[in-house]
């Protein structure tokens, strides 16, 4: 199949960007996203043209790497019958002679680095603030030796397989990463390990949110609408509820 | 900045998730104000002598003798218009923060989930708060008066003559149509940011909540001057 596609081209940081247009001839169907412009970028470097910068890793959908929006959803959500990462979307979803846009994530948190690539490390920084739970290393302990409950368990699975692709933060009307941080908030407090920095845990989470420039959220839900690993917009109430609830708390207060 | 020099605890109360909570709470308290007040409007339909006695009793014995004659209504006016300032001072502070949060604007964007009650929260509530200094010019202050003299003991026939104008009704159809809107993502909004929002059940819920609660408030506030523009009440 032949298509237009119309890329946002951006040489750094710095300098301005603006839509270029590409043609495609012999696009199969079969071929992911990812691979359709691999195709351009081998066309664009044989023409000794600047191959188009974008992000990706596993190609398998489950690394977080790859995203870009495309026709103006995330991961190409809309395009999609299902769930997808970028690289897991094919191009069976368009038709001879579409055009296509594409550009990078935008959000205040997330500057283009180049192209369709941005700087994600805002996400880094909401993980180090409280991401984790505090243990001795060592042997691993025996992993019946904590009951979790089962209903809790699951929901906090459930929350863990966010893969901080920041689709949610690209798809916010208001450029928040409420969803993102929820997810980390609803995997670490539904589980008994999660207990003892709970309270401390979503203060600082949701302080690195604000302090890396994201937006506040709306409960819209066009966040849970993108989100390749459908993380449930509940999610977010649960951090409401949490921060709500740490603020009638001592922890994290200045000694 | 000056926020590094803040413990973790202060910045959580300072957080866009504990304003979003307060101008949550805020909001409720203005639905139920609104909900007293379109209750408080359908006496119009009881009898001239009902609504006036109703007003005044508002103004001047509600809560006597607990407190002195006449201060209750001051002491609710003080309290409504600490909520509203309070929630209109918090999205001015969040829309910022979204302006910058959002960053570049996207060439195309698709939206899914947004509907236009959500699209329009804050262009909607400053239309609104410029259409409640129209309200209280006409009704409270008597400064605007289209069709009617201002009398304060007789709010009955003030009514009357207002809403005998079409334009008067079609303003005011405008109004409680935007108050729809906004009441009933804010509903909605304000439950999930105060937690509530617990699974997708609850999300039903709530969402079928502030539809009811905003037709409601819809169907309240244009049934009196709709019955007296089409000389049902006189």
């Amino acid at each position: 199949m032949k298509i237009t596609l119309k890329i946002w081209r951006q040489a750094n940081k710095n300098a301005e960007g603006s839509m270029h247009s590409y043609q495609l001839d012999n696009v199969s169907e079969e071929m992911s996203f990812l691979e359709m412009l691999d195709l351009l970028n081998e066309n664009l470097t044989a023409g000794d043209e600047e191959p188009v910068a974008f992000d990706y890793d596993c190609r398998e959908g489950i690394c977080g790497m790859c995203g870009i929006v495309i026709n103006g959803s995330a991961h190409g959500r809309y395009e999609s019958p299902v769930p997808t990462t970028t690289c897991q979307l094919h191009m069976r979803n368009f038709h001879d002679g579409d055009v296509i846009e594409v550009e990078p994530w935008r959000a205040g948190a997330f500057p283009v680095i180049k192209d369709l690539v941005v700087d994600r490390s805002a996400f880094d920084r909401i993980i180090q603030a409280g991401g984790y739970i505090s243990v001795n290393t060592g042997s691993a302990p025996e992993a019946h030796s904590t009951p979790a409950p089962k209903r809790l368990a699951d929901r906090a699975f459930d929350a863990a397989t966010c893969i901080g692709c920041g689709a949610c933060v690209a798809a916010c009307p208001n450029g928040a990463g409420m969803l993102f941080t929820s997810a980390k908030i609803t995997h670490l407090d539904n589980l008994p390990q999660g207990q003892p920095e709970r309270m401390l845990r979503v203060k600082a989470m949701v302080a690195a949110h604000d302090d890396n420039g994201f937006g506040g959220c709306q409960n819209i839900g066009e966040c849970a609408s993108v989100c390749p690993k459908e993380i449930p917009l509940e999610s977010i109430a649960q951090l409401n509820r949490d921060l709500i609830a740490s603020l009638f708390r001592g922890d994290g207060r200045a000694q | 900045m000056a926020s590094t020099s803040l413990s973790v605890h202060q910045k959580a109360i300072r957080s866009n998730v504990a304003k979003k909570a307060l101008m949550a709470v805020t909001g409720l308290v203005l639905i139920c104000f609104l909900l007293m007040h379109m209750f408080g409007n359908l006496k119009i339909f009881v009898s001239p002598e009902a609504y006036n006695y109703y007003a005044d009793w508002l103004k001047h014995d509600l809560l006597y003798p607990i407190l002195p004659h006449g201060w209750f209504i001051w002491l609710f006016r003080i309290f409504l218009v600490v909520c509203l300032v309070l929630h209109i001072y918090l999205m001015a502070i969040l829309w910022n923060a979204s302006l910058h949060g959002r960053g570049a604007k996207y060439v195309r964007k698709n939206r899914k989930e947004q509907t236009l009650s959500a699209k329009l929260m804050r262009w909607g509530g400053i239309t609104l708060g410029l259409l409640l200094v129209f309200h209280l010019l006409m009704f409270t202050t008597g400064t605007i008066t289209p069709g009617f003299a201002y009398a304060v003991h007789d709010p009955y026939h003030m009514f009357l003559g207002a809403f005998s104008q079409w334009w008067v009704v079609l303003i005011y159809a405008i109004f409680v149509a935007v108050v729809c809107m906004h009441v009933r993502h804010g509903f909605w909004s304000a439950f999930t940011t105060l937690g509530a929002n617990v699974g997708p059940g609850a999300r039903t819920v709530l969402n079928v909540l502030a539809y009811f609660v905003a037709a409601l408030l819809f169907v309240g506030f244009i049934l009196p001057p709709l019955a007296v523009l089409l000389g049902m009440v006189s």
